[in-house]
C-alpha cells in the first residue's frame, strides 16, 4: 500500500514536523506482547512503524537488535507470525503506516509472491530488506513495486553521488538514510554532518529522506529531526524492551509501558525540531 | 529450481552479476556494495596484469613452497587393492593447508587498493593462521574473527595467530562457529570501510569472492593436472576432495570440470549422521537459500532460519557452501557425499599408520570416500584427492576422543 505511507508523510509536512518511526523486533520477547507494543506505540507518538522481521544471522545489526532478534526466535517466532502481528494491529489501526524490515532469507524460502500477497494481506505498506542492493531488484523490489507494495532502500555514507541514482531508482515511499557506516545501535555521529548528507540525497529525489542508526534520546531526535523528514529509533527502544524484562527473559510487568514512556520522550524530540530547525 | 542447460564449459562462470545458475550473487548491505565494487575492478585489473601474476607466482615458489608434490600413495593404494591413490600435499606448504595460496593472492589485492588493516573469519584456524601470515609478512595489523567454541577445540592455531601479532577476537554469538565469526568480520567490515580489507578464507561471500578465491586455489589443480599427466599420462578418473565453504575443493576441481571423464566428488561433513542437525551436509541434506552474500545450499530450518550444524572437524563445521559447488551439484557435474565424524576419524589414522602423514581432519573426510571408493575400482584406475591440511592442529581433538591424555 502505497496510499497510506504517502498520505501520513504529507500529513507530516503540512503539521511542518519530521516522522518519528518506531522500530520493534516482531515477537519480541513473545507475540501477545509485541502486540502490545505494537498497539501502544501509535498514542506514545509514533507516526510509521518498523516492523522487524527476525533472522538468526542478522549480519548488520548491532548487539541489540541481534538480542531482540534471538529473544523472537526463541519465543517461537516466524515470518508467518511477523506478518499475523502486522495484520492484529491492522484490525483497531488504519492510519498508521507498517514497514517491515529484515533480511531476504526468511523471505526467500517463504516464497516472494506469496509472501508479497500476504503482505498486502496484513496491510503492509511496505518493505526493507538489508542484504538486497539495487543489483539484487530482481529478486523482491521489483515484484513488490508491481504489486503496490513500497520497497525502502538504506543509503550510506559509502552511497556516493555517482551511486545514488542507482540506489534511488526503484525507491519508493521514504529513503532511510543510514547516519554512519556500521551496524544498528552505533554511537551517533555529528547531527551537523547528517545535514549535509540529506541535503545530497534531497538533491537526487522528491521522496522523503528519514534518518536512522544511533537516534537514542529526544535529543538525538530533535538534533537529527531538524534536518531529515523523520527519524528511526531502534536499538534504544529493543533496549528498553531487554532492560523490563523479567530474570528470565519474559515480558515483565511494565514492558509495554516503558516502551511507551520512552517513545513518548522521543516524540516530544521530533515535535521540538523544527523549532530548533527555525531558530 | 530452475535447472541450467548444460553449458560449453563449465569453467566459464560466474557470469557479470557474480551467479553461477541462480547461485551465487551479492546479497550485501547497502555499506558495504561499493566496497565489493571496488574489489571487483581491482581484481579485474590485477588478473591481467603480468606484474600481479608475476610476485604472485614468485610468492608461491619461494614463500609457499609450490609446486605442492604430487605423490603416490603406494602402501595405501596396496591396503585398498583397488585403485591407485594419489594425493595433492597442500598440506606440505607454508602454515601447513591450502588456505595460503588465496591468503597470498589477496593481501597483494589488499596493498594495490591502499588498504592498511586486514580482518577475517576462521573456523579450524587455519585460513586465520595464513591470514595473520601473510598480514606479518606485509606488515600489516590484522583481527581474526573465531567462534568461542573454535578458539576452545583449535587452541594450537589461537597460539600461532597470536604469535604471528594477529589480534583474536573470540565470538560467542550462536554456537561460536565460522557462520558467526563471518556475521562479526561482516559487521566489522561494515564499520570500518576506509582503511579495512575483509580477507575471506572459503570460495563462498558475496561477487568477487567466490571468483577470486577459486581462482587463487586453482594453482592446485591446474599443478596437480600437470604432474598426473606427466607420471601417469593420463587424467585422473575421479577427484576428491572434502567441502565445507568449498575452497581447496574448487581449486582442486575447477580445472578438471572441462575433462569430461574426470569424475568430480566433493564430501561434506555428514557429522553424527544426517537424520538431525549434528551435521554440515548442505548440499546433501539442506536447501537454496541466501546467507552471507549469496545464494547456495543452506543448513536452515523451514523458517528460512540458519542451522548451525556440527562437525568434528571446525574447517568443515559452516552451514553453506560456496556457490559454484550448489551450481556444479544442480547441473549434475559434480557429486556430493556425505563421510561421518567416525568415518573421518578411522581415515585419519589409517592414514597415519600405513603413510606416516597426519593429515587434518578436514581432508580425512575426503579421504574416507577414497577408502570406500578405491576397493570398488580397478587397479588401472586413478583416484587424485586433495590433502589440503595437516593434522596437528587436531591431534588435540582427536587425543581426546580416543581417550589419550596429551
Amino acid at each position: 500500500m502505497t496510499a497510506r505511507m504517502d498520505k501520513r508523510f504529507a500529513a507530516l509536512k503540512a503539521e511542518g514536523r519530521p516522522a518519528l518511526i518506531t522500530y520493534i523486533m516482531g515477537g519480541d520477547p513473545d507475540f501477545e506482547t509485541s502486540l502490545g507494543i505494537m498497539k501502544a506505540l501509535p498514542d506514545a507518538g509514533a507516526d510509521l512503524i518498523e516492523l522487524g522481521m527476525p533472522f538468526s544471522d542478522p549480519m548488520a545489526d548491532g548487539p541489540a537488535v541481534q538480542m531482540a532478534g534471538q529473544r523472537a526466535l526463541k519465543g517461537g517466532q516466524t515470518l508467518a507470525k511477523t506478518l499475523k502481528l502486522a495484520a492484529s494491529f491492522r484490525e483497531t489501526d488504519t492510519e498508521t503506516p507498517i514497514v517491515m524490515m529484515g533480511y531476504y532469507n526468511p523471505i526467500y524460502v517463504y516464497g516472494v509472491e506469496r509472501f508479497l500477497d500476504d503482505v498486502i494481506a496484513s496491510g503492509i505498506d511496505g518493505l526493507i530488506v538489508v542484504d538486497l542492493p539495487p543489483e539484487m531488484d530482481d529478486e523482491l523490489c521489483i515484484p513488490a513495486l508491481a504489486k503496490g507494495v513500497n520497497f525502502i532502500r538504506l543509503a550510506t555514507p559509502t552511497t556516493d553521488d555517482k551511486r545514488l541514482p542507482a540506489v534511488l531508482k526503484n525507491t519508493s515511499g521514504f529513503v532511510y538514510y543510514v547516519s554512519m557506516n556500521g551496524i544498528t545501535g552505533s554511537a551517533l555521529p555529528d547531527p551537523s554532518l547528517i545535514g549535509g548528507a540529506v541535503k545530497r540525497i534531497k538533491g537526487h529525489t522528491a521522496l522523503p529522506v528519514c534518518v536512522g542508526f544511533g537516534v537514542k534520546t529526544a535529543d538525538h531526535a530533535k538534533a537529527i529531526g531538524a534536518a531529515a523528514d523523520g527519524v528511526v529509533v531502534g536499538s534504544a527502544i529493543v533496549s528498553q524492551i531487554a532492560g523490563s524484562l523479567t530474570k528470565d527473559g519474559k515480558a515483565g510487568p511494565d514492558t509495554v509501558a516503558a516502551v511507551a514512556t520512552l517513545v513518548r520522550g522521543l516524540a516530544t524530540g521530533v515535535r521540538a525540531a523544527r523549532l530548533v530547525a527555525a531558530e | 529450481m530452475n535447472e541450467t542447460p548444460q553449458p560449453n564449459s563449465f569453467r566459464a562462470g560466474p557470469d557479470e552479476d557474480g551467479r553461477f545458475g541462480i547461485f551465487g550473487g551479492r546479497f550485501v548491505a547497502e555499506t558495504l556494495m561499493p566496497l565489493i565494487l571496488d574489489l571487483q575492478g581491482e581484481w579485474e585489473k590485477a588478473k591481467n596484469d603480468p606484474s600481479f601474476q608475476k610476485e604472485l607466482a614468485d610468492l608461491g615458489a619461494h614463500y609457499i613452497g609450490r609446486p605442492s608434490p604430487l605423490y603416490f600413495a603406494e602402501r595405501l593404494t596396496e591396503h585398498l587393492g583397488g585403485a591407485k591413490i594419489y594425493f595433492k600435499r597442500e598440506e606440505l606448504n607454508h602454515t601447513g593447508s591450502h588456505k595460503i595460496n588465496n591468503c597470498i593472492g589477496q593481501i597483494l589485492l589488499a596493498k594495490r587498493m591502499g588498504k592498511t588493516r586486514i580482518i577475517a573469519e576462521t573456523g579450524a584456524g587455519q585460513h586465520g593462521v595464513a591470514s595473520a601470515t601473510v598480514a606479518a609478512r606485509f606488515g600489516f595489523p590484522c583481527v581474526v574473527y573465531m567462534g568461542a567454541t573454535d578458539v576452545q577445540r583449535q587452541a594450537p592455531n589461537v597460539f600461532r595467530m597470536k604469535l604471528l601479532g594477529a589480534e583474536v577476537r573470540p565470538v560467542t554469538a550462536g554456537h561460536g562457529t565460522l557462520k558467526d565469526a563471518m556475521n562479526e568480520a561482516l559487521r566489522d567490515w561494515v564499520t570500518n570501510v576506509d582503511d579495512t580489507y575483509y580477507l575471506i578464507g572459503t570460495a563462498a561471500g558475496p561477487h568477487p569472492y567466490p571468483e577470486m578465491v577459486r581462482d587463487f586455489q586453482s594453482v592446485i589443480g591446474t599443478e596437480a593436472r600437470a604432474q598426473l599427466l606427466e607420471a601417469e599420462g593420463r587424467l585422473p578418473d575421479v577427484v576428491i576432495a572434502a567441502v565445507g565453504g568449498g575452497s581447496n575443493a574448487i581449486g582442486i576441481f575447477h580445472p578438471f570440470l572441462d575433462d569430461k571423464s574426470v569424475r568430480i566428488v566433493g564430501v561434506e561433513a555428514g557429522g553424527r549422521g544426517l537424520q538431525g542437525v549434528d551435521h554440515c551436509a548442505s548440499i546433501t541434506a539442506g536447501s537454496p537459500g541466501v546467507l552471507h552474500g549469496n545464494r547456495t545450499y543452506l543448513l536452515q530450518d523451514g523458517d528460512g532460519q540458519i542451522l548451525e550444524g556440527h562437525s568434528i572437524s571446525a574447517g568443515l563445521d559452516y552451514p553453506g557452501i560456496g556457490p559454484e559447488h550448489s551450481w556444479l551439484h544442480s547441473i549434475g557435474r559434480a557429486e556430493y557425499v556425505p563421510i561421518m565424524d567416525d568415518e573421518a576419524l578411522d581415515a585419519f589414522q589409517m592414514l597415519t599408520r600405513l603413510e606416516g602423514i597426519i593429515p587434518a581432519l578436514e581432508p580425512s573426510h575426503a579421504l574416507a570416500e577414497v577408502i570406500k571408493r578405491a576397493p570398488k575400482m580397478g587397479k588401472d584406475e586413478i583416484i587424485l584427492m586433495n590433502l589440503s591440511g595437516r593434522g596437528d592442529k587436531d591431534i588435540f581433538t582427536v587425543g581426546k576422543i580416543l581417550g589419550m591424555e596429551l
